[in-house]
């Protein structure tokens, strides 16, 4: 009939159907995996461990240069000499952290640029949380940048997270994560990262 | 007539001798300590504590010193422990309960009849009928004496995802994945009263008011994924109070003996609301995933309500007596199996820990419970509140125990996901359901395998033991229900 015709190219509601795959309450909120996936992906982190490859969610940065990150600062009577730098990019020193004499130093980090702590995103729970820092880990720019304790774009730094109150399976309280810093500081004035879990 | 006991002690004279001293869980001493040999097997110590407990009949016991039980004879039992002759040693003794289960050995019979995965099952507190809600949008009612089915309830629009028997075994619950709830009546299988919608999103789990607190069966607590409980009105077909804090989805509720009212949620709290006027009372933090599930130490208890399994014969009757009976006798069992203490509640999470917790009393729990390598997916207390099992995702069940958290073993066996599991109403077997589509009955004195049920050609999604210990019924994604 016409009216069949006509309902031929719209897409009609579908009525009454209830979709296949039913599930209880508790696997509702969860993805299944097949099993062969399950296999494969067992096999493919065991390769991936050996090669001593890691996956981190900012993979590729853009690397910055030491005209960047360091500023040239001329000292002397005549202002003559140029062996000073001074770090253009946010920074954590540590604790204890004392200056070497001032006349000696030749990296300054300023106090300004300096923080402690860092917002940090747990991917799963989707919850933002603001952790205190425990260290740089691995600047993907250069190891120098990881030992003066420059953060930028997709560093590698370590977060205290007692504040979560994660276990291990042997049941000792798990205190520090690792977590990579996903947006620029020096601009934002902030330390945005996420947590490696 | 058995020999009394201090005669057959009189030709071992040369095996060491020790003093023992009983005492009960609690702690109290019975009886004064007296002289015994250190080869006595647990028989002649039931005879010698049944006859200082001095009750009618005989009721069997367990005896633990130092937390190992005393299963050959003492001094087997004391070989690995130093043992001082001069002191007093401490023998705790259990009574167990008085009647038995006997393992289920046999698939009686494969139920045909739904068209889609059956997600949920449950007998009715007396073990008289037998419900389950599928993928298919309906609820079917079985008869348990001719394993056949009874009636099919149709009236769901989606999946029917929780089911949940009043305590007098009159009414069944059940909520579909459309967040609307329906009654049915299991004797004619017809729907009682109006559809009960209000969630915005789908229900997680369905929870009545306990007997002891009301005869009439009237509210029901409902947990929903948009975050908010409530509670309706089954007489008026109304929403009574609705109950709302959690940011994220709602587990798990249960309505707890003594007027509070539980709820855990994936926001990685649980809550604990008074049931009267739905004040919020304590928060318990301390999770650091989803909460997935939560059970008293009282549940069996609730569920049962004034149905006793030791009473149970082979016909399962319906529960007879007014509702003052009833409600007495609802109310003592309760209170026989609460004790002195307040109720317990433990609760297991996607972080692969359980907390034990006292929420009438603390903020703070009393133990964590770690050593699962995955999300846990259900907890239980045995029925006598003694252990507690833990049925995880890393296919193994653990057990620890109900009173202190401590851990006691771990059954192994499952290839894969462990769903869900059922206890036995005399709390000594428990039966799992796993995702490699076998069943497993364990035995929780031996803490080793029963039997193994295979047969369901798919997943397990669901498995209840029947309260009067005859039958165990499991469902899951090959559409048919066994038994």
């Amino acid at each position: 009939s016409i009216k069949m015709h006509e309902k031929r190219n719209t897409k009609q509601k579908n009525e009454e159907k209830t979709p296949k795959g039913a599930v209880p309450a508790y696997l509702l909120d969860r993805e299944g995996q097949s099993r062969a996936k399950v296999l494969s992906n067992m096999i493919k982190q065991k390769r991936k461990e050996k090669a001593g490859k890691w996956e981190v969610p900012v993979p590729k940065v853009r690397a910055q240069g030491e005209t960047e990150v360091l500023k040239v600062i001329r000292t002397g009577k005549r202002k003559k000499k140029a062996w000073k730098r001074m770090v253009t990019k946010v920074c954590f020193v540590g604790d204890g952290f004392t200056r070497k004499p001032p006349k000696y130093e030749r990296f300054i980090r300023p106090m300004g640029l300096r923080f402690k702590k860092a917002h940090v995103t747990h991917p799963e729970l989707k919850a933002t949380f603001c952790l205190p820092i425990l260290g740089v880990k691995k600047n993907p720019s250069s190891p120098l940048y990881t030992t003066l304790g420059v953060i930028t774009k997709g560093t590698v730094i370590e977060v205290n997270v007692s504040e979560l109150g994660l276990v291990t399976q042997g049941g000792k309280v798990i205190w520090g994560k690792y977590a990579q810093v996903t947006n620029n500081p020096e601009n934002d004035g902030c330390i945005n990262a996420v947590l490696l879990v | 007539a058995e020999p009394a006991v201090p005669q057959d002690m009189s030709p071992d004279e040369d095996v060491q001798r020790l003093l023992i001293q009983f005492r009960d869980e609690a702690g109290e001493s019975l009886g004064s300590p007296f002289d015994v040999p250190v080869t006595i097997t647990p028989d002649k110590l039931q005879l010698v504590c049944n006859a200082l407990l001095q009750k009618d009949e005989p009721v069997p016991l367990a005896f633990f010193v130092h937390d190992a039980e005393i299963v050959v004879s003492l001094d087997k039992t004391l070989a690995g422990q130093s043992v001082e002759t001069e002191k007093v040693l401490d023998i705790i003794y259990q009574p167990q309960a008085v009647f038995r289960v006997r393992a289920v050995t046999r698939c009686t019979s494969s139920l045909e009849g739904h068209t889609e995965a059956v997600i949920s099952v449950a007998f009715s507190p007396t073990g008289k009928y037998l419900a389950s809600g599928s993928g298919d949008t309906t609820v079917r009612f079985w008869d348990l004496s001719t394993e056949t089915p009874q009636f099919t309830a149709k009236g769901h629009r989606h999946w029917v995802l929780s089911i949940a028997w009043s305590p007098d075994g009159k009414k069944l619950a059940s909520g579909c994945k459309n967040s609307q709830i329906f009654l049915w009546d299991p004797a004619t299988g017809s729907q009682i009263g109006r559809v009960l919608a209000g969630h915005s999103k789908w229900i997680t789990w369905l929870c009545w008011e306990p007997l002891h607190i009301n005869p009439e069966c009237r509210y029901l607590a409902s947990a929903s994924k948009d975050g908010s409980i409530r509670i309706w009105d089954t007489l008026m077909g109304r929403c009574d109070k609705i109950l709302t804090s959690h940011t994220q989805s709602v587990t798990c509720v249960k309505w707890g003996g003594d007027g509070l009212l539980y709820s855990s949620s994936q926001d990685r709290t649980i809550k604990v609301w008074r049931s009267q006027d739905g004040v919020l009372c304590r928060t318990l933090q301390g999770h650091a995933h989803w909460v997935n599930t939560m059970a008293l130490s009282t549940d069996y208890v609730l569920r049962t309500g004034a149905f006793e399994p030791a009473e149970a014969t082979i016909n399962p009757q319906d529960m007879s007596g007014s509702l003052v009976q009833l409600k007495e006798r609802a109310q003592q069992r309760y209170d026989q199996v609460r004790g002195p203490e307040p109720e317990r509640l433990v609760s297991g999470s996607d972080d692969f820990t359980l907390f034990l917790w006292r929420p009438a009393e603390d903020k703070k729990p009393l133990e964590r419970m770690t050593g699962h390598q995955a999300l846990i997916n259900q907890v239980l207390f045995s029925p006598d509140t003694r252990i507690i099992a833990s049925a995880s995702f890393d296919k193994s069940i653990k057990l620890w125990d109900g009173r202190t958290g401590k851990y006691l073993t771990s059954l192994r066996g499952h290839v894969s996901a462990v769903y869900q599991i059922a206890w036995s109403a005399d709390s000594r077997l428990l039966v799992s359901g796993s995702s490699d589509s076998t069943l497993k009955v364990w035995d929780a004195k031996t803490k080793k395998l029963a039997i193994d049920l295979p047969g369901h050609a798919d997943e397990v999604y669901a498995t209840d033991w029947s309260p009067d210990g005859q039958r165990v019924a499991s469902g899951g994604k090959d559409k048919c229900l066994r038994m």
